[in-house]
């Protein structure tokens, strides 16, 4: 079904987690919540997106990208991995999953992880599999945790065709933005 | 322990982890104990911890750089959980630079690695028989020899480090060439630019040939009451990024520059001054530091504010190219305005040369203003030094510092250990007067105030169990703020109990540990006391932990006692009883010798002291459950 805020392409609604490096600043909170929704202890080894910082100022994460005829899909031994025709979500079958990992290798983004007890493959689900009493009472339904604890705001969940527009009015008010400052005069 | 007795504590306790590490270098022997619940809830972490166990352990009137030094590595219940900024840790020993209790908090990654390793305290006596560094790697720990890294910089060795274990998050402890020195003021770094800086703790870790400590762990973290902490610590990350930090995270402290300025207790040459006119024009605020240098703001982990404001030197600059380096407000002064510096760039690359070398940046700012008056009075040369050395010096403060920090040279001998060494081997050399110009209490180098016009922080800082420091009570707010005149010396009991009752919940704050940017986000003590129990399980109320915060720093007080303390050492600097200012708010103002002896004397009755000695009593003692020190405070002469 397609909500405010999301928008169907192509019968598919493609978003996925990114963060701004601009304004992430390599907290780790969204580490700590992904594994703590999840698995009810803060445990960033078992987490779905990744803290990345590179010295001296790189600081963001990243989480599944939902590539298009995904990768981890199609190196799994098991066919434990399956992608959800209408999110793009990559759904992990635990009983198939034996923890060999060639999704983490076929994975260009370093997203996917094994969980250390389990040993079943992890990747980003958009907090579908969350537990139910971690759900914001406020917001009465799942929510990538991440995207509410982030102190900076600097995740969001984005389709691609917000961030293409998103982009492309940066650009345009860079490069016409005289026209644009006159209509404020 | 019979005031405590009405907390009750439940058969398991979450959130520490309770187990303690002894590790006696000399002979390699690493063991394991658990620490017991009462001892979680009486002492309360990292600073509590401490407190308990340099007092049970440290040998009286130990030589601080001696393998017989108890040196101690402590957390509190919450790393590794999403609490603001709960990833800090402490170290502690006696001081090498002051000779009584020493500690030093920092942050970065260390905390959560080491909790997540399983660990919650390490107690290290002895020394290595060669430059070792030490590994705890979930329940794996052992000691490596690392001849090969002797004199490499702090960055270098945690690159290695890292390297060495094919793990980019590995947290390092780290000390520099100054650390393996033994420069009295020399910290541990962490994490790049996170420092455990002040009291020389760095120079402990080379007195026992400790040249780093490496964590990682991998165990998930519970807490007694997940859903409604998760609750509290959602809103509290809410908060830690409002108005209650907002200094912090936009200009950083930085912003204080121009309004601590204006109050004229903003440091400026060594403490001559406090208002600089470079601030007035805007060369040398925390404005011009973010427009103009400020590239990025950086966290620790599960940090949401972010206070770390990184700098960089632009490519085409002519000495110091593409460099970066941490910034805030204390090094604004002690690079900055304390040495009458506002090349920019040159306090950047001076706290770099600290910051990777391996010295505490206030301590070591402020004994390069000491030397840089010291010039300009004749009492050091050109000739001593090679070079000139006035204030507003750069490239020779730069050289300055370097050499001073390694040991180097005339810089290097007299300079190396700090101000209280330096004021001492100069008189020594027939420089009279030349102590004078140490800006330190009990050794500690001065932070970023003014103490001219500023009565009750003379007293705060002062009384300050570690030397002086603006962190062990924040009692410059009560000047700052105007909650007493500052220039006068009515109140003596009520500025004491205000003193005292920052202090206390202080000491709170350095045992769970936390940071103290974090303390506005509480909503009173009430609400602090509810994350210890969501997160231990411990039901302690906001009158428990006050009451623990007084009696740790009831105990710490008496382990300076012990190693010589006198009323004496809580005293500020001459040059503020003796030299006013010369123009700003607090221009011809001095501290009163007697007025400020009568505001001691209120704040040792605050805390229930002997007004005269500053000793505790044994009904304060008593009081605190504190029985165990009594008979014992015998001063032992080994105050160095």
């Amino acid at each position: 079904m397609s909500k405010i805020g999301t928008k169907k392409r192509g019968g598919v609604v493609h978003q996925f987690i990114i963060v701004d490096p601009n304004l992430c600043t390599g907290c780790e909170t969204c580490e700590s919540i992904c594994s703590f929704v999840h698995d009810g202890e803060f445990n960033p080894i078992n987490t779905r997106i990744h803290r990345v910082r590179i010295e001296p100022i790189l600081n963001v994460a990243l989480a599944c990208q939902k590539c298009d005829d995904a990768p981890c899909v199609r190196s799994c031994p098991e066919k434990a991995l399956e992608q959800d025709k209408e999110t793009g979500s990559i759904i992990v079958d635990d009983d198939k999953c034996n923890g060999c990992a060639f999704c983490i290798r076929a994975c260009d983004f370093g997203v996917l992880s094994l969980h250390l007890e389990s040993q079943k493959a992890l990747i980003c689900d958009l907090c579908e599999t969350m537990k139910e009493e971690y759900i914001d009472p406020e917001r009465g339904e799942k929510y990538p945790a991440c995207i509410d604890v982030c102190p900076k705001e600097a995740i969001s969940l984005k389709d691609v065709e917000q961030i293409g527009e998103e982009k492309r009015i940066d650009a345009v008010k860079r490069l016409f933005g005289d026209i644009i400052k006159e209509t404020e005069a | 322990m019979s005031k405590t007795k009405e907390i009750p504590i439940p058969d398991k306790i979450s959130g520490f982890t309770q187990v303690r590490i002894d590790v006696d270098l000399t002979d390699g022997k690493i063991s394991k104990s658990t620490l017991s619940n009462e001892f979680c809830r009486d002492w309360i972490g990292g600073y509590g911890f401490a407190s308990k166990i340099l007092w049970d352990e440290c040998p009286a009137g130990v030589d601080p750089l001696s393998p017989e030094n108890v040196f101690i590595y402590a957390h509190g219940p919450f790393p590794a959980t999403i609490l603001p900024t709960s990833s800090k840790y402490g170290v502690f020993a006696k001081s090498p630079l002051t000779g009584m209790f020493g500690m030093a908090i920092s942050s970065g990654s260390v905390g959560a690695q080491a909790r997540r390793a399983g660990i919650n305290m390490i107690v290290f006596k002895g020394k290595a028989p060669e430059l070792s560094y030490m590994v705890v790697d979930d329940d794996d720990h052992y000691i490596v020899p690392c001849p090969e890294l002797a004199g490499k910089g702090c960055w270098e060795t945690e690159e290695l480090l890292r390297e060495e274990f094919q793990d980019q998050r590995l947290a390092v402890m780290a000390i520099g060439p100054a650390g393996e020195r033994m420069s009295r003021m020399a910290c541990i770094t962490n994490d790049r630019n996170r420092q455990a800086g002040r009291t020389g703790m760095g120079a402990v870790m080379g007195s026992k040939n400790l040249k780093a400590i490496c964590f990682r762990g991998t165990k998930g973290v519970k807490v007694a009451q997940p859903v409604e902490f998760y609750k509290l610590a959602r809103k509290l990350i809410k908060v830690a990024n409002g108005p209650a930090t907002a200094k912090y995270r936009d200009l950083g402290t930085p912003a204080g520059i121009t309004s601590y300025n204006k109050l004229g207790m903003f440091p400026t040459f060594n403490h001559r001054e406090g208002t600089w006119e470079k601030i007035d024009d805007g060369t040398f605020t925390g404005d011009t530091l973010n427009n103009d240098w400020v590239v990025k703001k950086v966290a620790c982990s599960q940090c949401s504010i972010a206070c770390d404001h990184i700098t960089k030197i632009p490519k085409t600059h002519p000495h110091w190219p593409n460099l970066y380096a941490s910034i805030d407000v204390e090094l604004c002064y002690s690079f900055g305005s304390a040495t009458g510096c506002y090349d920019w760039p040159t306090v950047f690359k001076c706290v770099e040369l600290c910051d990777d070398l391996g010295i505490d940046a206030i301590s070591g700012g402020v004994t390069c203003a000491m030397a840089a008056e010291c010039f300009e009075e004749g009492i050091i040369t050109e000739e001593d030094l090679g070079y000139k050395l006035p204030f507003g010096s750069t490239v020779n403060l730069a050289k300055f510092t370097e050499e001073m920090i390694l040991g180097k040279g005339f810089p290097g001998k007299i300079f190396g250990d700090g101000t209280k060494q330096a004021g001492i081997r100069l008189e020594e050399m027939g420089k009279k007067k030349a102590s004078f110009y140490g800006m330190h209490i009990k050794g500690l180098e001065l932070p970023a105030f003014d103490l001219h016009g500023m009565s009750s922080f003379a007293v705060g800082e002062s009384v300050s169990i570690r030397g002086a420091c603006h962190l062990r009570n924040g009692a410059y707010g009560l000047d700052a703020k105007g909650k007493f005149d500052r220039f006068a010396y009515d109140k003596p009991l009520e500025r004491g109990k205000a003193i005292k009752e920052l202090e206390d919940i202080y000491a709170i704050i350095d045992s769970y540990i936390i940071c103290k940017f974090t303390r506005g986000i509480y909503e009173n003590d009430a609400e602090m006391a509810k994350v210890f129990d969501l997160v231990t399980g411990i039901p302690v109320t906001d009158k428990f932990i006050q009451k623990r915060g007084d009696a740790i720093l009831n105990l710490s007080k008496c382990f300076n006692i012990r190693e010589g303390w006198t009323r004496a050492d809580d005293h500020p600097p001459e040059r503020f009883f003796k030299e006013s200012h010369t123009k700003g708010p607090a221009k011809g103002v001095v501290l009163k010798e007697d007025g400020y002896q009568t505001l001691l004397s209120g704040y040792y009755e605050a805390r229930g002291w002997d007004t005269k000695t500053g000793i505790p009593t044994d009904e304060t003692l008593k009081s605190l459950g504190l029985d165990f020190v009594i008979g014992k405070l015998i001063p032992s002469g080994g105050k160095k």
